[in-house]
């Protein structure tokens, strides 16, 4: 086997060191009663040959189709260069950088995706990142039950956070005694916030913007009513490329804004993995979970990087440690900043830009072909639209006959919307790709 | 060895991204704009983030200078222990970067993901096989977040039967996030000290067990490199009580084909698709942390669920007694594959040989350091094993400055300090993928090192000296946190 080196010889000379007979018994500590007795049934060994013609033909199954989806991951163009720097076994193949001193390659491109994605979200500083946007929230609002140092109230969430960061939320937050609530929509498409007014006992506030109908929810007016309040602001997103075109959340009262980052250079691979991003205050840099880089010297007095702050940490804090993470998604963190390095401040705004026009062509030519946009509130790439019933037939033919899948139909998520769809259109969506999707629509 | 063998060769100083670059340059380049422009809502449009402008050979010299200060794998011994730095095989990284495998969206209609899917189906079948457990869901997306899986099941099999139990027990041999998982789950974790032979013993864990303890999380092979020999009798006792056995899997690659977790009276189990199944670990993420489960756990797993029915694969949600969604969309798909290649191409031939070698490696080192470094559990050990500076000690020289001597050698250093039962831990594992020739080179190595601390004692002190930087100033920085530029 070619990823095992060991000849014959080298194992009988190192068993010979060891004093054992063979390579069993150096399994010799574990009872005959929980030997598993059997050879594991797993298809044979393959060549790489092999191998890669069986994954191809997996691959081949999922054909390239046109989609008009976004709900979470968008598909934007990848340039090269991320694509390639990131081949660099040395920033692929190396461990937490629990050694500074042979690790500074990734303290530093994490030092400097830090300070990225503070200024993107318009906050002091960024952790060294989370597992993806729906952890990154739920993880977020454990953070502000350790800020305000509460052991119960409410937790209340914007409906119009994406469904499965709610239920993520649900989830770790099952052992505790907070009281999940959810804010309800709008007719425009935002989050109705009045009901705060009257809610006691309220540890955070969650809102998503752009939100999962693609709407910019009032940030800095929700911001400043929840400031009134006891209460800590989170923000999510799942687009962090709408900051480019629209004022970031940090600016606009947020305490915490986390999300995912996918959008920022990783393929969509099929949901995972993504690039969980949390900024917050300086202030509550302790309460914040998971890995930080800081600056610090060498003692030459040279500027280096370092893991730090790790007394929150689980390998150090254990039982009361701000979160159990440990793996993260570092290598996404570095794409991340790669691709944000790519860009560059005029790249960044130009393409939220493209983005957005080209997303307002798709809505424009929809509502002149008759169709309904129920919600009135600005958007970025992505949107709500009303399609004449039945068109449920029509999107699954379209999907068969031409691989273009026309959004992602919202009545699953939302009862209350049946023949309603979330369109996305990212820069790799064309004209001639929109003018197509309303000619099927339209007929 | 009579010196050390890294050499410094061209050693770039890099400033950072944005004190490179110049207003008005770019390395990006936007598909030609085939729409009008659009109003943007007044007060709402910002101003764009104040990123540094650079141009494409500027990005790629700074990435490129940056990659060079690191050690990966690919580049040497990573004896990391309990992380299982092996060798990762390239064609994985070539098969996940598939445009089938890396572009699929994930709310894709199913007739257009069923190899995505059929990969996911597969794992799990391998995973269930090599574990011998029933059922198995793909959806954490590192080993911490499996075991927060694996803490909610146990809770929601003792809530379904209208137990609610405070306590978790769990060893001082266990990996640092098993307390935090617990905690996170609403348990208050309870130590449980490890025997004279470095493994519990039967008797310690039935002092403890009682029925407000909702179970046990054992770390087999434990942080020492031990295998839990009295694992059926603490499972026994554990279950008498009413507890669930949760098994730590982080370890696994020791135990191919060698064990059945059901014999050992596992409930629910985690595995590290990233060390076990050779998944670059990329600088710290991302993994992937499935969890493993006995029937009588099943029906608690995070949703969607991945069926099958007549070839076609599917997603359903359809599981009343679950305890939820732990991630976005399905996990880590990007890791699964690679697990997936590994497993296809080691066979179980393979893979058992590869726990037969990793076992292989460690005593061999083990055996040979012994008289070196001390070493405080002498026995048979797994896939790693636990050294400490007591030896060194007398000439004032510790745990720390043997490992950052080994910088200088050529060498990445073990895992330091860890796990916190053994005073200055030197917790070392060679991996099977490491030639005798490597682990010779790195045995003569530790053995210059520990010759240096009785002759010259100050070159450990001041090491390293040939890296880019010397020792970092960890206090300050986290007394004076700088966190962004």
């Amino acid at each position: 086997m070619r990823y095992l080196p060991h000849t014959d010889s080298d194992i009988a000379a190192m068993l010979k060191v060891i004093g054992a007979g063979s390579t069993d018994d150096l399994f010799a500590n574990i009872p005959e009663a929980v030997r598993s007795g059997r050879k594991m049934d797993l298809p044979p060994a393959m060549s790489e040959w092999d191998l890669r013609a069986r994954m191809e033909a997996l691959a081949a199954e999922c054909p390239d189709c046109k989609f008009f989806l976004g709900a979470g991951k968008y598909d934007h163009y990848i340039p090269a260069v991320v694509t390639n720097l990131l081949e660099r076994s040395e920033l692929l193949t190396s461990y937490t950088p629990y050694q500074p001193e042979v690790s500074q390659g990734t303290l530093q491109a994490v030092y400097e995706y830090q300070t990225l994605t503070a200024r993107l979200l318009g906050l002091e500083i960024s952790n060294a990142s989370m597992y993806d946007g729906a952890s990154a929230l739920a993880e977020s609002l454990l953070m502000a039950t350790r800020i305000r140092k509460k052991s119960k109230g409410k937790i209340v969430l914007s409906s119009l956070i994406h469904p499965s960061y709610g239920q993520v939320v649900k989830t770790y937050f099952r052992p505790t005694p907070f009281e999940i609530t959810f804010l309800p929509a709008l007719a425009d498409g935002r989050t109705d916030v009045s009901a705060l007014a009257d809610m006691d006992d309220v540890v955070a506030v969650a809102v998503q913007s752009p939100n999962f109908f693609g709407c910019l929810e009032d940030l800095a007016g929700i911001g400043s009513l929840v400031g009134q309040t006891e209460a800590i602001f989170v923000t999510c997103f799942t687009e962090p490329l709408a900051f480019g075109l629209y004022q970031p959340p940090g600016t606009q009262g947020a305490a915490i804004a986390c999300g995912e980052g996918g959008s920022l250079g990783l393929p969509p691979a099929y949901g995972g993995p993504g690039l969980g991003m949390l900024a917050t205050k300086m202030d509550y840099v302790r309460r914040m979970p998971g890995r930080v880089v800081g600056k610090t010297t060498d003692a030459n007095g040279k500027e280096g990087f370092v893991l730090t702050l790790a007394t929150r940490e689980q390998h150090i804090r254990r039982a009361r440690a701000t979160s159990n993470i440990c793996t993260n998604s570092n290598f996404c963190a570095i794409a991340a900043a790669v691709y944000m390095a790519c860009l560059g401040k005029i790249g960044f705004r130009e393409l939220a830009r493209l983005n957005y026009d080209k997303t307002e062509y798709l809505k424009q030519q929809l509502r002149r072909a008759g169709m309904a946009l129920p919600f009135g509130a600005p958007t970025f790439n992505e949107f709500v639209v009303k399609l004449p019933p039945g068109f449920e037939r029509k999107h699954a033919e379209l999907a068969a006959s031409s691989g273009i899948v026309a959004g992602l139909p919202l009545a699953e998520w939302y009862p209350d919307l049946a023949d309603h769809y979330l369109l996305c259109v990212t820069e790799k969506i064309t004209r001639a790709d929109m003018d197509h999707l309303i000619k099927e629509v339209s007929e | 060895m009579k010196k050390p063998t890294a050499t410094t060769g061209l050693k770039w100083d890099e400033p950072l991204l944005w004190e490179k670059g110049q207003s008005g340059r770019s390395a990006f380049s936007l598909p030609a704009r085939d729409v009008e422009q659009f109003a943007v809502e007044s007060g709402m449009e910002g101003k764009g983030p104040d990123f540094p402008d650079l141009s494409e050979p500027e990005v790629v010299r700074h990435y490129t200078r940056l990659s060079q200060w690191n050690y990966g794998i690919d580049a040497g011994l990573y004896p990391l222990g309990s992380c299982t730095m092996k060798y990762n095989p390239k064609i994985n990284e070539a098969i996940a970067a598939l445009p089938g495998f890396a572009s699929p969206h994930p709310l894709l209609p199913e007739q257009f993901c069923q190899g995505t899917l059929r990969v996911m189906a597969e794992l799990e079948r391998f995973l269930a096989e090599i574990t011998g457990l029933d059922a198995v869901s793909l959806q954490p997306a590192a080993g911490a977040q499996g075991e927060l899986a694996g803490m909610l099941l146990i809770q929601a099999y003792h809530q379904a039967r209208g137990d609610s139990r405070t306590k978790l027990l769990v060893p001082d041999t266990a990996h640092g996030t098993n307390p935090a998982s617990a905690s996170l789950c609403g348990y208050q974790p309870v130590a449980v000290a490890s025997n004279d032979q470095g493994i519990l013993s039967a008797e310690t864990v039935a002092e403890f067990m009682d029925e407000q303890t909702a179970g046990i999380m054992v770390t087999n092979p434990n942080t020492l490199g031990l295998f839990e020999e009295n694992i059926m009798a603490i499972a026994e006792i554990v279950h008498e009580k009413g507890g669930q056995v949760y098994c730590d899997g982080a370890n696994m690659n020791a135990l191919f084909g060698r064990v059945d977790m059901r014999k050992m009276g596992v409930d629910v189990l985690h595995l590290n698709l990233h060390k076990t199944f050779s998944t670059p670990h990329g600088g710290g993420g991302p993994g992937a942390g499935p969890v493993c489960v006995k029937q009588h756990l099943e029906k608690y797993l995070p949703v969607p669920r991945l069926m099958e029915k007549q070839g076609r694969f599917s997603w359903s949600s359809d599981a009343p007694d679950s305890i939820g969604r732990m991630h976005g969309f399905y996990g880590n798909f990007g890791v699964m594959v690679k697990a997936c290649c590994y497993i296809l191409s080691m066979g179980a031939e393979n893979l058992q040989k590869v726990s037969e070698l990793a076992v292989l490696n460690a005593n061999y080192l083990k055996e040979r350091l012994k008289q070196t470094l001390y070493l405080p559990y002498d026995r048979l050990c797994m896939h790693e094993c636990v050294f400490t500076d007591k030896n060194q000690a007398e000439c004032h020289v510790n745990t720390l400055d043997i490992a950052k001597r080994m910088i200088d050698y050529g060498f990445h250093p073990p895992t330091i300090y860890f796990p916190l039962v053994v005073q200055g831990a030197l917790m070392t594992e060679p991996t099977e993928t490491e030639t005798r020739e490597t682990l010779d080179a790195y045995i003569a190595a530790v053995e210059a090192i520990a010759k240096e601390a009785r002759t010259e004692p100050e070159l450990l002190r001041q090491a390293p000296t040939v890296s880019r930087l010397r020792r970092l100033d960890e206090t300050t920085a986290a007394r004076n946190p700088c966190l962004s530029g």
